[in-house]
């Protein structure tokens, strides 16, 4: 017999007594969670508080962020102490009063590690009761068009600009005042006043200096033989996939396949997502990887910048490969005239938010009065030819091409 | 209610018939669903969609990777079964735990730890990963049968002269095939439905297909119209195998089986090392001590151990709702395939099974097409969070009580009833006593598939609520895999207790008071 009794009545013995052990110590600590879940408010604060805590921290360990150049690394740490210490005694933009205690539902494409700290911001300044709901963006997009009309949620922020132009192509969206809209330059928000961009993420060629001097210049670049079987890429991914609808709508349908024919006859290997073409670039498996320009800071900030070889080279002006995409915000038809959506909208948009998107994240804060990271060229020079960002939602179109030339 | 007609062309009872249609109906609202979205795009565009090349290649490309893992989980999970029941291989009790643990890894973490390691890719890396999460699946039912099987049933035929190898075809064979069968329709079924492993491997089958329609173009349509031709591909499966089940063997109860001598391996014993040091290495060693790589190179990755701690609670929470609620759907399914042969039977059987091929995403988006027009009061609630579970995960217990249900033949209740036992006296003092380990299994499996669930779980949980794996998927989605490893490890700790309950339960003979 495989166990013998008094074997198994001790196996049973010690299984059970984990359940029930780890049972009871659940017990007290999941009320405690539904506590805080319900009481966000109360919640709200002691995040805050907590929030802080971290923030003062970080500036102790400024070696871990980014290669860039000490002043900004300094600037980072300076600035993440003066919002930790000022941000309790911002004046909220919006009327407190009117907002305090009012519910605000969230999809979020963007991650929560990413968006948390800003919301506790929003909570604080406002009073407001946000509940987000975080998954992937296209994902949320197909929920929200399930859930037509009978949504509970007020406001979608969308990873992408594709994930928004879906829902706008729905009729799904409410239209945002033009004083909020206005703030953010016309090319990243919709024409028809749907949806706004809140920060910016560019398309870069993330290279390994180790073997190769010259960073490519181009997506032209990109089908030389000397790349050959040295590409990464991610074709499943919304922002490469953007990049080809950009190049589709820019250059033409022929172009574009002439294009993605050569680049697929040059070999290039397929990764999962982004991150993981900037991981095997630093470990040299390829030379060149076509990702959005923050996923290297997201590497350094990872890794530490000492092992971290890879550099960023963004297409020169004008370049097919140019693209500045973004994550921006929605509101949802039904939630038109609730003033704590708009004040969401409004304070993604306000200096508070975007400095943070700009530091944080690295994006491009679509703001002009908030400066970009001082390691980021200016905006202005990274964008690719003049496309309607809401036109990046034509991807069936995009996906048949992919799929013509044996990418997907 | 008579609850203890043979197993029959008979009517079953109507109550049992009623709570056994409901249980089916859950399995199915995913197919209405996906009919409704996939009639959107007309005929025209269904017929686009089903005569495009990439469709024909995606079909057999998801029928060859699940052809291929299923064969392989039946010869590993059969053959490591019978080292651990009957050889005299030293360390098989270490070995019965350790080969079940893999049920505890979900396939993206070890997709993921393979693909750090090596350049292991398409289908050679999703066949390797899927292999070594799913075996457990035979591995686990086969080691109970081999368990439940009497001894003398072989002594005798080796005392009418048959060899060794004859007898283990002829009679020890024909007692595992439907535990066999049943464990390799849940790969099979499993196989088809996952996405985590494939597009991490960069394999390009149904799923990751219907994920892409989602994602690039957000039209639900075509990715509806695989959706149906998966459902199609899955009643064939489940009916082959309900075929294969029909022709089985003899059913006998385990009744009071007496464990045979182990087998001496002689020679074989180097190379029974070998397979067992080969399953264990690339199924848990593998994986796990990469993970533990990766949570010590960033001992400081900021881990908070107050959201870790709420994980594991909330995770612990909705998997025991997920086990305990599809358990008691499966019971009326379950204990009408094991006694009832009707077409409706058939029906109700077949349908249970829908859902755990369909992937995650499309039951999710489902549910959340009826829960926000029919189901308001729980929608984004526990309750919706719990019944996505048991439309993925029924036929895992769907299938455990049906083959304990068939160990307590009908004449074990008639012999009952005669002696004055009313039905329910009957269930609690015959029935329950036999069946429990076999229910009480499929409800650990069901526990199990609930902590590693994803895609569902984000889109219908309850606002706010975190499990492990949706923390991991947070994690990761920002490629950090010093923050995501706490997550993953503490997904496999808490999966390994039901893991372990299952092994104890697999290896229990049957009480013979």
């Amino acid at each position: 017999m495989l166990f013998n009794s008094s074997a198994r009545n001790a196996l049973l013995l010690t299984v059970s007594s984990t359940v029930v052990a780890l049972l009871a110590s659940a017990v007290p600590a999941h009320a405690a969670t539904k506590t805080t879940t319900k009481a966000t408010a109360k919640a709200a604060k002691k995040t805050t508080k907590r929030t802080a805590a971290v923030k003062t921290t970080k500036p102790g360990a400024p070696t871990t962020k980014p290669t860039v150049t000490t002043a900004a690394t300094t600037t980072v740490a300076a600035a993440a102490t003066t919002t930790a210490t000022t941000a309790p005694t911002t004046a909220p933009k919006a009327d407190p009063v009117a907002l305090k205690g009012r519910k605000l539902v969230v999809y979020s494409g963007r991650a929560e590690r990413l968006l948390k700290p800003i919301i506790t911001q929003f909570e604080f300044a406002t009073g407001v009761e946000v509940s987000v709901r975080y998954a992937d963006s296209a994902e949320l997009a197909a929920t929200l068009l399930e859930e037509g009309d009978r949504t509970k949620a007020n406001v979608f922020f969308a990873q992408d600009a594709g994930a928004l132009g879906a829902l706008t192509k729905e009729k799904r969206f409410a239209k945002i005042p033009a004083a909020t809209l206005n703030r953010v330059d016309p090319k990243y928000r919709a024409d028809d006043a749907t949806w706004v961009g809140v920060s910016g993420r560019a398309r870069v060629f993330v290279y390994d200096p180790r073997q190769i001097s010259t960073p490519p210049k181009s997506i032209k670049d990109l089908i030389d033989p000397k790349y050959r079987g040295k590409v990464g890429y991610v074709p499943t991914n919304a922002s490469f996939q953007s990049f080809v609808t950009a190049l589709r709508v820019s250059a033409g349908e022929d172009a574009a396949k002439e294009w993605l024919t050569a680049f697929k006859n040059n070999r290039p290997v397929v990764y999962p997502s982004n991150g993981a073409v900037v991981v095997a670039a630093n470990k040299g498996e390829i030379a060149v990887g076509l990702v959005n320009h923050y996923y290297l800071y997201e590497r350094i900030a990872a890794d530490g910048a000492s092992n971290v070889y890879v550099r960023n080279e963004y297409p020169e002006k004008g370049d097919l490969g140019g693209l500045v995409n973004v994550a921006g915000v929605g509101i949802l038809k039904d939630s038109a005239a609730d003033p704590a959506s708009l004040a969401f909208v409004e304070f993604m948009l306000g200096k508070e938010a975007q400095t943070y998107f700009a530091e944080k994240t690295f994006e491009y804060p679509l703001v002009p009065s908030v400066a970009r990271h001082p390691s980021l060229p200016p905006i202005q020079t990274v964008e690719g030819p003049a496309i309607d960002l809401s036109k990046l939602d034509s991807l069936k179109q995009t996906l048949d091409l992919l799929r013509s030339v044996g990418m997907l | 209610v008579n609850w203890s007609l043979p197993r029959t062309q008979h009517r079953p009872p109507r109550v049992l018939a009623v709570a056994a249609a409901t249980a089916a109906a859950f399995a199915v609202v995913p197919l209405f669903y996906i009919a409704i979205r996939a009639s959107e795009g007309g005929l025209s565009g269904i017929k686009t969609e089903l005569w495009r090349r990439q469709t024909g290649q995606l079909l057999v490309r998801s029928l060859t990777l699940a052809g291929a893992v299923t064969i392989s989980c039946a010869l590993i999970g059969t053959s490591c079964a019978w080292i651990v029941a009957r050889s005299d291989l030293p360390g098989r009790r270490f070995l019965a735990v350790a080969l079940a643990a893999p049920l505890s890894i979900p396939t993206y973490v070890a997709a993921y730890t393979w693909l750090s390691i090596s350049g292991i890719s398409g289908f050679t890396g999703s066949f390797l990963v899927l292999t070594t999460c799913c075996y457990p699946y035979v591995y686990l039912p086969v080691l109970s049968a081999f368990t439940g099987i009497d001894a003398r049933q072989e002594e005798v035929a080796r005392s009418l002269g048959a060899n060794r190898r004859a007898v283990f075809r002829r009679v020890t064979l024909p007692l595992l095939r439907s535990s066999i069968t049943s464990g390799s329709l849940l790969v099979a079924l499993y196989v088809l439905s996952d996405f985590g492993a494939v597009s991490l491997m960069r394999f390009d089958v149904f799923t990751t297909s219907i994920f892409l329609s989602y994602r690039g173009s957000f039209d639900r349509t075509p990715a509806a119209i695989l959706g149906c031709l998966l459902a199609v591909a899955t009643i064939a499966i489940v009916a082959l195998e309900a075929r294969s089940r029909r022709e089985s063997g003899p059913r006998t109860a385990r009744g009071a089986a007496r464990q045979p001598n182990p087998s001496p391996l002689g020679r074989w014993s180097m190379a029974a090392w070998g397979l067992m040091a080969l399953v264990v290495v690339t199924s848990l060693a593998v994986p796990l001590v990469t993970l533990a790589k990766w949570a010590l190179d960033s001992p400081d990755a900021g881990v908070s151990f107050v959201d870790l701690r709420n994980a594991i609670v909330d995770t612990l929470g909705v998997s025991l709702g997920g086990a305990l609620f599809t358990t008691l759907l499966a019971l009326p399914v379950g204990l009408l395939a094991a006694r009832y042969r009707t077409r409706f039977v058939r029906v109700v059987e077949s349908a249970s099974y829908l859902g755990h091929a369909l992937p995650g995403l499309v039951i999710a988006l489902a549910l959340v097409f009826f829960g926000v027009r029919v189901a308001t009061p729980i929608y984004q609630r526990l309750p919706m969070l719990i019944i996505g579970y048991a439309v993925l995960f029924l036929p895992l217990a769907v299938g455990s009580a049906r083959t304990s249900i068939a160990q307590a033949p009908v004449a074990f209740d008639e012999v009952a009833r005669s002696l004055g036992n009313r039905p329910p006296s009957v269930i609690r003092r015959v029935l329950m006593p036999i069946t429990a380990p076999g229910i009480g299994a499929g409800a650990a499996l069901v526990f199990l598939a609930c902590v590693k669930e994803l895609p569902a779980t984000l889109l219908l949980r309850p606002t706010g609520l975190e499990t492990l794996a949706s923390r991991l998927w947070t994690e990761t989605a920002v490629a950090d895999y010093g923050r995501a490893a706490p997550y993953a490890i503490a997904i496999v700790l808490v999966a390994s207790i039901p893991t372990f309950l299952l092994t104890t339960l697999s290896t229990r003979p049957v009480d013979r008071r």
